[in-house]
């Protein structure tokens, strides 16, 4: 099974279950964990299982960088220093997790959303962190 | 668990006042809910007490200190949005237990003006890992707007009829004195103002402001000593989020409040074609008509017919938010689960003026706050 490999030096992701492998020719990748007993998904990784409780150790899982619009809203008013208007979704993946998310490429109209629309995760570097590090960040865009 | 009564309840004006202190603005409804019972704090025996944004700094110890320095157990509760409510349900099972005969539940809250958007979220101590807009938003006009249009997505729902909400409501305010804005605003104005978080425009979201509520509760056996109109609680429920697919990334507004109304029915002997009234959780326009579908007054997918017939405007079929909602009245985060309560109580004692829902017997007040918690009271005209 896949495990988040070490960050780039000089590259941080903005969540931890944003992976930044280390091999320039692998491309990033989020991160989840799947319940060995029940099967629920999750980004990122657990203590316990939220839908069945087990405590089994989860299974790491690779997540597909595809996936399907589900949800969206135009943001239009935000908190202060935030950029706006911006399309913020919630975008399903094929594991049956789902990821809180911006959708890039798109213009700021529910015109040119479409539920259920394929999409694909793309990533970029957004600011630099105290330390001087990139920080990487992602985004979804229609295929 | 034996039958409580609300016995006395208050409310200040929603609004502004940065003159004022959190327990100068709670020990102003206290002691107005208190003469309202013919009460005095001698009286009381247990406080619970709402408040969110102190709640690190003893908040009902030092209302106590304003209006009376009894010595009784005081429970200091936050619970997001919900947190007025939840102090609500702590003051109604200490008397509901036996072990208390009388309590006060009093939410307060000063926002100022930095309410629903002051909060960046995430990123630790270094700004550059916020992810407030980088990774959609956390914040709760776009939480309310996404399940607005998930609404849409299910079942083809309009911004229209979310819209339409926010007439009815600022419509209803007009009749009320206590509420934060009294400005009626039509289909047009609503559709055209600014919009903060799509489908919701300006006047689809609750503004930020300063308030307080109390309500005091007692055994019922002792509630005719104070007062010829007792009402009873039917019910008093608190929910949290269960699991659900997507509650995690998206939180779930909808699971735990239908766990809350069936729990409350259920509790209450009673279902949804007997209440008269329902004061619920619009925080923004887009929730209120999900939650017709979560409290059962419609069935699934019927929520835009049901705001496009009028049917939850006082005078129709069942009307929701008669006090203008937290739409006009304002939602002061730990004040406002306390005020639904006495708005439903006025009604239910006929005293609500104007805006009076003639004839009701049975009122039920919704309150969710996101993280999640929800919270139902059914309060009856005995
Ligand atoms: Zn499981």
């Amino acid at each position: 099974m896949p495990e988040a490999t070490a960050p780039a030096p000089g590259k941080k992701p903005i969540v931890p279950f944003l992976a930044l492998p280390s091999d320039p020719g692998e491309k990033p990748y989020l991160t989840g964990s799947r319940c060995t007993n029940c099967g629920a998904s999750y980004l990122g990784t657990r203590m316990a299982c939220s839908k069945c409780f087990s405590t089994e150790a989860m299974e790491p899982v690779k997540l597909s960088d595809r996936g399907e619009l589900h949800v969206f809203s135009i943001v239009h008013q935000s908190a202060p220093g935030v950029p706006t208007p911006y399309v913020a979704a919630i975008v399903d993946l094929p594991e049956g997790v789902s990821v809180r998310c911006n959708i890039a490429g798109v213009g700021a109209d529910p015109k040119d959303l479409k539920f259920g629309m394929p999409v694909q995760m793309v990533t970029e570097a957004i600011r630099k962190d105290r330390d001087g590090n990139d920080v990487i960040a992602f985004s979804f865009k229609p295929v | 668990m034996r039958e409580v009564a609300v016995v006395g309840v208050a409310m200040i004006k929603f609004g502004r006042y940065p003159e004022k202190t959190v327990p100068e603005l709670a020990g102003q409804a206290a002691l107005l809910a208190l003469k309202d019972a013919g009460m005095d704090m001698k009286d009381i025996e247990l406080l619970a007490s709402g408040n969110l944004y102190q709640s690190n700094a003893m908040v009902g110890q030092r209302i106590l200190q304003t209006i009376g320095q009894t010595g009784i157990p005081v429970i200091n509760v936050a619970n997001a949005c919900a947190t007025g409510s939840t102090a609500f349900r702590e003051a109604y099972f200490a008397v509901a237990s036996g072990a208390y005969d009388t309590a006060i539940a009093i939410g307060s809250e000063q926002m100022g003006k930095m309410g629903l958007l002051g909060a960046g979220g995430g990123g630790g101590s270094d700004p550059a890992y916020s992810t407030e807009g980088v990774l959609g938003s956390g914040l709760m006009p776009a939480v309310f707007g996404m399940a607005g249009v998930e609404h849409m997505r299910k079942y083809g729902t309009t911004a229209e009829q979310f819209a339409k909400v926010s007439v009815k409501n600022h419509k209803h305010s007009m009749h009320n004195p206590y509420s934060q804005y009294q400005t009626e605003v039509g289909l047009e104005d609503v559709m055209n103002a600014r919009v903060v978080s799509w489908p919701n425009t300006l006047y689809m979201c609750c503004p930020t402001g300063d308030g307080a509520a109390a309500a005091v509760l007692c055994s019922m056996e002792k509630a005719r000593q104070y007062t010829t109109k007792p009402i009873r609680v039917g019910a008093s429920v608190l929910t949290s989020d269960p699991w659900t697919q997507r509650d995690l990334t998206m939180p779930d507004i909808n699971t735990l409040t239908r766990n809350a109304s069936r729990e409350a029915y259920e509790t209450a002997g009673l279902g949804p074609e007997d209440i008269d009234l329902i004061e619920l959780h619009d925080c923004f326009a887009t929730a209120e008509l999900l939650h017709y579908e979560n409290l059962g007054i419609c069935g699934e997918g019927e929520a835009g017919r049901m705001i496009d017939e009028g049917a939850t405007y006082v005078g129709g079929k069942i009307p929701v938010n008669a006090s203008g909602g937290l739409l006009s009245k304002g939602h002061p985060l730990g004040a406002t689960g306390v005020a639904n309560v006495c708005e439903v109580v006025w009604h239910l004692r006929g005293e609500a003026g104007n805006r009076q829902v003639e004839g009701a017997k049975v009122g039920l007040a919704h309150v969710i706050g996101l993280g999640s918690a929800c919270t139902i009271q059914i309060l009856e005209k005995v």
